[in-house]
């Protein structure tokens, strides 16, 4: 996706927009592709590990590592992207860890956010902040 | 079936019976994402891998879903139990109804 | 490899001097791929270059990420684009009924060619690079097509070809024939483009190690070319590069494959002359 001078100068329109509104329309529509993954339940802290780069170079190919143990399925999150899904991995008898690692796109500096669904039906998240440069060669 | 779709799997030969290895799949794909407009301002259609699943002798290892914010030629790493010798099986599937398959002999010392 | 030593040197004469740890963070990442080819990211600059001691590659500018991606083949995606021309290296195309193989055998046999591209040809009474090559053998020998400079095909094949020097160091020639080509190239690296008034050696001479909003400025060498760009997903040419730097000059650009970018192209590759040769290389 190509992030063009005016789409930041919009981008920075909303977030400036979004300060001065008492909810955040963008966080709560995270919270809700985060609930169709989790059916609503409460997601607690625990036993995963999300990797992610502090800063990325270019916003078209992250590497993104996950680690639940126990875990029967792990997805993740993109807040800030116009879509918040960015992948389910789902692990079968066979698999030897439940870990995993891709390579994802960011529209922008965000959260990322990983939810492991634990093999007694519970949730664990993680999160981390991925700042995305947006050089001044971008060309 | 969209062009130029080329899948990349790196397993190793063999292995000890019961040992962990580490998978490594590249295929390419555009990965186009539905967000995109072309030159003349009209949404370029959606069209990714929706799906990769690996299996060895029938059985899974992993199940992923994809969205369009998975990279341009989707990487994938993960771990896989052998617990005999037989085959992996790597499928990637196309929104254009295209499925790809890959497929990796493992031989047990 | 040799500076590298040196430096780590230093920084363990300074640790033992300041008896703190920190100094190791001094400690230089090296880029070997594969966990088998030692690449030189680090020499000693070529006698002609004489505003820099030492020569960089780009790979030594970026982050850690994206240092991952080139240290082993199958995280490179770059290594996509040379399996696609593996198979078009073996098919015939064009009404001599050959293909590559059908002379050259396997890709191997183009082992150093890279490390010496551009270079003078002495039929054609020219500086010749690496895409005009291939252009020669499909029309003259295959009597296929010739491919266009921005073709996918002509970039993948530029990849092969290229990994077969890979770890070689940078050797163009810059003497006899090709001097006044080269020449041709010193001026325009250090000429002034564009509303912005910037050349070539304002930003990678001048300035590399700093940033330029919030991209860190590299040296503008060329040894890891054909790229795979993050940003494009797909491999791209120095040409490709040199355009896009231009035009942010706000300049009108010159076009792949023109005499100037040509004459560029010989020597900013120059410049590199001692570094590894990485195609393909990956950079965001």
């Amino acid at each position: 996706m190509e992030l063009t001078r005016r789409k930041a100068l919009m981008l920075g329109a909303g977030a400036t927009a979004l300060a001065f509104m008492p909810s955040m329309p963008a966080t709560a529509a995270v919270e809700d592709a985060i609930a169709e993954f989790t059916g609503g339940a409460d997601v607690g802290e625990g036993d995963i590990t999300l990797t992610t780069p502090e800063i990325a170079e270019n916003g078209n190919t992250v590497p993104v590592s996950v680690d639940a143990p126990g875990a029967v399925s792990i997805a993740i999150f993109a807040a800030g992207n116009p879509s918040h899904d960015v992948v389910t991995f789902n692990f079968g008898p066979l698999a030897a860890s439940h870990s995993a690692s891709t390579r994802m796109r960011l529209a922008g500096t965000q959260d990322v956010i990983a939810i492991a669904k634990m093999s007694d039906g519970s949730f664990v998240r993680a999160a981390n902040q991925v700042k995305v440069t947006i050089g001044g060669c971008g060309g | 079936m969209a062009k130029g779709v080329k899948p990349r799997v790196k397993v190793p030969k063999s292995v000890s019976a019961g040992e962990t290895i580490t998978i490594k799949t590249l295929i390419s794909h555009k990965m186009e994402s539905g967000q995109r407009k072309d030159k003349e301002g009209n949404l370029i259609p959606r069209s990714i891998i929706n799906r990769f699943t690996c299996e060895f002798n029938g059985e899974t290892v992993i199940d992923v879903n994809l969205e369009p914010a998975i990279s341009t030629n989707p990487y994938f790493e993960f771990e896989a139990k052998v617990p005999e010798a037989g085959d992996f099986k790597f499928t990637w599937y196309d929104d254009d109804g295209s499925v790809y398959e890959e497929t990796k002999s493992i031989a047990v010392n | 490899m040799r500076s590298i030593s040196l430096r780590i040197l230093a920084s363990v004469t300074a640790l033992a001097v300041m008896g703190s740890l920190s100094a190791m963070a001094e400690e230089l990442p090296e880029l070997v791929i594969n966990e088998d080819i030692e690449m030189v990211t680090r020499t000693k600059a070529p006698a002609h270059l004489e505003n820099l001691d030492e020569i960089r590659s780009g790979w030594t500018f970026r982050t850690k990420e994206t240092q991952a991606f080139q240290m082993d083949d199958f995280d490179n995606p770059g290594m996509i684009f040379v399996d696609q021309a593996l198979d078009t290296w073996e098919t015939v195309d064009g009404a001599a009924g050959k293909s590559c193989a059908s002379c050259h055998e396997g890709p191997e046999s183009m082992a150093g060619m890279r490390a010496s591209m551009p270079k003078w040809n002495d039929d054609a009474g020219a500086v010749w690079t690496m895409e005009m090559y291939i252009n020669d053998c499909r029309e003259n020998r295959m009597q296929a097509d010739a491919w266009g400079w921005k073709s996918q095909p002509m970039l993948n094949m530029n990849a092969l070809i290229s990994l077969q020097s890979r770890g070689m160091p940078v050797d163009v020639k810059i003497d006899g024939p090709a001097q006044s080509t080269w020449e041709k190239g010193k001026e325009m690296y250090y000429t002034r483009y564009g509303q912005l008034e910037l050349s070539c050696a304002n930003c990678h001479e001048q300035n590399y190690d700093n940033y330029i909003r919030a991209d860190h400025l590299s040296q503008g060498q060329i040894n890891g070319f054909p790229v795979y760009r993050l940003k494009q997903a797909n491999l791209i040419t120095s040409h490709n590069r040199f355009r896009g730097c231009i035009r942010d000059t706000r300049a009108e650009t010159f076009s792949e494959g023109s005499p100037e970018f040509i004459a560029l192209e010989l020597y900013v590759s120059s410049r590199g002359n001692g570094l590894s040769v990485e195609a393909p290389s990956v950079r965001n």
